[in-house]
């Protein structure tokens, strides 16, 4: 059914959908909606058989979620930014325990400073927790890849995030396809566990391994979410068939084949990129776009095999790494070794900075003349005279004060902008 | 044709829910629709923006809206605090909730580089006190809307507060928006004619 | 074969023989269907209360639920001691995930049994005092403020075995450990710290809170069964002296476990919904000097000369407890008024 509603509400109705057997749930700005929605449907038996859990924490999400999957339960839970780090410890053992949780990520930014809009950073930070990170461009998407991560990771018994724009997507009422309770009971069977806690069969999970076994272990574990470069396609072939519409996959290609630049991203941001794509296209630029689904694993061939024909590749990133560069221009670069593409590290949108058509086309227009330095972190809408007067005030004086504070009191009018 | 909409008003005026059921309104006459908030910490007071967008293909671009089509301001203290028409194109609409006129509010000089037939205060605290006995002015102002742009009918409006709000709350809403609905077309319709 | 009558008389403990018990109420440790929950070849120290109390525990939790526990384990060092990759001593489901989250591993399993409508099968938790009381406090509190259906056992040795012997919020005043040598002029642990887990079980409320020691292992026994009679969330806390730790012999453990209780150090009692209902009496009190005399970790209080003042302040402590859990019959629990007005003279004219 097509109606239009709130990202989060969408995606709260999707889970439900997924049958869910233990919810455990800690609020964070910006994924709240989503997690009240559930307690909604659970409280009103709409949702049911389902228990679910107010915790005290994210760690204590996890881990209730953990231990609630490990007894066969199938598990949802939500987190966002600081509720992610709050949960590291539990994210690289639920990967480790090889545990099928799905988790929804609405992406915000990693404090200091707090800042609760969205960026890239939480689940970037995360990229190596052994969880497979799946990225939403639309609502729509949001809802697709929530079925579709249940049965990835049962598949394999490995932990999904799904990541979805915190505000940007959560907070956007547009309009969302909800499937029907038999579509998704035929796309989506019953949770068959690998592994069980069940006195009628003992096993121990969680065993201490040591130098003898470990590189084994974690061997496998790579390995096993190397099989997701095979699944997360199969699956999205399977939900085209299912649901009659395209959601998901590793790599989605926008006007790219014959394209002499490509805008890589992830996210909702490839909406408007696409919006400025078109409109460069009109003015003949061969510029193209190409959107990564499926982050980790990381879909080498498929973003080789889609960005090698090009000239120029920008990566376009909400995050980046501090004391390196961009984190997903790495990976790309990594992935067009031996050609001679310029590969550009931009990253723009942080703490929530909206991404404008107007900053893209300004953007495009420097990589297109050459005014860009491919390789060298550029950071779109930087206010560098900004920057430079607190590098002066930190060298001028050792008591220069609270960093983030200064930047905001020189900012001074935040208030009386329109937006 | 895309049509944006940006929404200023203050915490608790239900500037978010404004634009959520705009957007409502315009799906619901099969037209592609896009709303969302600026987004603060919850604070009663505090200013907020909401935006949306009506449209007849998909709606992709996730950006603030810069240009809008049609302001719509839900209160008037806002005025000469915050830079509210950044950015209204020419041909835009502007909808104030006041009882005052555009002279009195001093905003003379600024509708006047605009098209004035498309510059209109509306009472909707006032009608919202009476249909709804609460001061929330944005039902009625979608209904202005509604009646100032043609861009969504009124029984759309109608149909999505009714869709968003049990019954006894939705009426007295709908009431609202009839009421400021009316208020604008006849004035409208004169200064056109003139 | 006709049953003797033979006369016991009975010292030093209320421990009594399974010979004199009606066999329903004999240890479980006496038939020969328990469970062997920890089994054997387990890497435990030689004298490990840990695994003694442990063992005990989890066979008493199998009889009273037929079988059917499914347990969560903290890090720590009955963890580490009963897998051995590749091996296990566990004859049950187990499941150890990390340090801070066995509570939460135990709500999301109770959750998943509900849900599935296993009702018949129960939920322990277990860990060590440091995951129970430091790292993982906010996990347990959780747990039970939610009165999720698990029982919690915290394996009480007074410090971070595992790692080395490093102080924990149960370490006691002037233990020593690997981080408060006896060194300076406070010698050991200092006085002033800590927190007293089993009364914060018990201000949430949870239907059951007790503490029992290795010393006397059929109240243990007891009181695990008691406990699985209850739904919700309760909480045993149990002392289990370290050898290792507190340097002290092997073969001292259920010994040293008897004189914590003895001496008042260690108030062993029971709680419901945070109002104790019993206590375990002590017979004779015992000063604290016995106990901590066999422990290297207080060695620096014998010296010479010994340290007479930080004995005093051990030796109220126990009095202390004595006094407020009523552990001496004939020492009166002071009412509350009593307390109020000693409190005001010692004020002073206002």
């Amino acid at each position: 059914m097509r109606s239009q509603i709130e990202g989060s509400q969408a995606v709260a109705r999707a889970v439900a959908l997924c049958r869910p057997e233990v919810i455990c749930a800690y609020p964070i700005s910006p994924q709240t909606h989503i997690v009240e929605a559930l307690s909604d449907l659970v409280r009103t038996g709409e949702l049911a058989p389902c228990e679910y859990l107010n915790v005290e924490s994210e760690f204590a999400a996890l881990s209730a979620a953990m231990g609630a999957s490990a007894t066969g339960a199938r598990t949802y839970t939500a987190t966002a930014s600081q509720g992610l780090l709050y949960m590291a410890e539990a994210l690289y053992n639920a990967s480790g325990l090889g545990l099928p949780i799905v988790m929804t990520v609405a992406n915000r930014a990693i404090g200091a400073p707090i800042n609760i809009w969205n960026d890239h950073s939480d689940s970037m930070s995360q990229r190596d927790s052994g969880w497979i990170q799946l990225y939403a461009e639309s609502n729509q998407e949001a809802v697709d890849l929530h079925l579709q991560a249940f049965r990835l990771a049962e598949e394999l018994s490995l932990p999904v995030m799904v990541c979805m724009d915190g505000f940007v997507l959560t907070h956007a009422v547009e309009p969302v396809t909800l499937p029907s309770q038999e579509q998704v009971d035929r796309f989506l069977p019953r949770f068959e566990p690998r592994q069980v806690l069940d006195p009628a069969d003992p096993v121990t999970i969680g065993a201490m391994v040591g130098p003898e076994a470990f590189t084994e272990v974690k061997y496998l574990m790579h390995a096993t979410q190397m099989q997701a470069l095979d699944l997360v396609p199969e699956i999205a072939n399977e939900f085209t068939q299912a649901f009659g519409r395209s959601s998901g996959g590793l790599v989605q290609a926008y006007r790219s084949s014959d394209a002499d630049t490509i805008v890589v991203a992830l996210g909702s941001v490839l909406g408007t990129i696409e919006d400025v794509v078109d409109e460069l296209r009109e003015q003949g630029v061969k510029i193209g776009a190409l959107g990564l689904k499926c982050f980790r694993p990381y879909p080498a061939d498929e973003v080789r095999a889609a960005l090698g024909h090009a000239g120029k590749v920008v990566v376009l990133e909400k995050a980046f790494a501090v004391g390196i560069g961009g984190i997903v221009s790495q990976n790309v670069r990594l992935s067009l070794g031996g050609l001679p593409t310029r590969v550009y590290d931009v990253v723009a949108g942080l703490g929530g900075r909206a991404i404008t058509k107007r900053s893209l086309h300004g953007l495009l227009a420097d990589v297109l003349e050459d005014r860009l330095e491919p390789g060298r972190l550029t950071f779109v809408d930087l206010d560098s005279d900004l920057v430079a007067r607190e590098l002066e005030r930190t060298r001028a004086s050792r008591h220069s004060g609270p960093r983030a504070e200064n930047v905001i009191r020189d900012i001074a009018t935040v208030g009386s902008r329109p937006y | 044709m895309l049509f944006e909409v940006r929404i200023h008003g203050r915490g608790g005026q239900g500037v978010v829910t404004a634009a959520e059921l705009l957007s409502v309104a315009a799906f619901h006459e099969g037209r592609c629709a896009q709303a969302f908030p600026t987004f603060g910490s919850e604070r009663t007071g505090a200013p907020v923006v909401a935006f949306c967008r009506i449209g007849d293909r998909e709606i992709r671009a996730r950006e603030p809206i810069a240009e809008p089509d049609a302001l719509i301001v839900q209160d008037p203290t806002l005025l000469h605090q915050v830079d509210l028409f950044a950015g209204l194109k020419p041909d835009g609409y502007l909808l104030i909730n006041s009882v005052r006129t555009l002279r009195e509010l001093g905003l003379e000089g600024l509708a006047a580089r605009f098209r004035p037939e498309r510059m209109l205060t509306v009472p909707a605290t006032d009608i919202a006190r009476e249909t709804l006995g609460r001061p929330l002015p944005n039902a009625a102002l979608l209904g202005s809307f509604a009646a100032a742009t043609g861009v969504v009918s009124l029984a759309a409006v109608a149909a999505a507060i009714r869709g968003r709000f049990p019954p006894d709350v939705a009426e007295g809403n709908v009431a609202a928006a009839e009421r400021a609905h009316d208020h604008v077309r006849r004035p409208v319709a004169e200064l056109s004619r003139a | 074969m006709p049953e003797q009558l033979v006369k016991f008389y009975q010292v030093g403990s209320f421990v009594a023989g399974n010979r004199l018990l009606d066999p329903a109420e004999r240890s479980v440790q006496a038939s020969m269907e328990r469970s062997n929950t920890l089994t054997s070849g387990h890497r435990a120290c030689q004298g490990c209360g840990e695994a003694l109390g442990a063992r005990y525990a989890l066979d008493a939790a199998m009889r009273a639920t037929g079988g059917k526990v499914i347990a969560a384990n903290a890090t720590g060092c009955l963890e580490v001691f009963s897998t051995p990759y590749p091996e296990s001593s566990w004859q049950l489901p187990w499941m150890h995930s990390l340090f801070a989250n066995a509570p939460s591993i135990a709500s999301g399993i109770a959750a998943a049994l509900k849900v599935k409508g296993r009702t018949d099968v129960r939920v322990v938790a277990q860990g060590g005092d440091g995951g129970t009381m430091d790292i993982g406090f906010a996990s347990l509190s959780g747990m039970f403020e939610r009165n999720d259906d698990v029982l919690f056992v915290c394996y009480d040795n007074e410090a971070y075995m595992n790692t080395g012997v490093q102080r924990s919020s149960a370490t006691p005043p002037a233990a020593r450990t690997a981080t408060t040598k006896p060194v300076g002029d406070e010698p050991g642990n200092v006085f002033g710290q800590g927190k007293n887990a089993p009364l914060i079980a018990m201000a949430h409320e949870i239907p059951y809170v007790a503490t029992a020691t290795v010393a006397e292992l059929r109240d243990l026994e007891a009181k695990v069964e008691r406990a699985m009679a209850f739904r919700g969330a309760r909480y045993l806390h149990l002392f289990v002296p370290c050898p290792l730790g507190w340097g002290a012999a092997p073969r001292d453990t259920v010994r040293l476990a008897r004189l914590a209780k003895e001496t008042g150090l260690f108030p062993v009692f029971e709680a419901e919904h945070g109002e104790v209902v019993s206590v375990s009496k002590i017979r004779r009190p015992i000063p604290v000097e016995e106990y901590l005399r066999p422990q290297k970790r207080y060695r620096h209080l014998f010296g010479d000369p010994p340290r007479t003042d930080v004995l005093a302040r051990i030796q109220e402590i126990a009095d202390r407890n004595i006094r407020r859990f009523g552990l001496v019959d004939g020492v009166p629990e002071p009412a509350d008024d009593v307390m109020r007005l000693i409190a005001e003279s010692e004020r002073g004219p206002q």
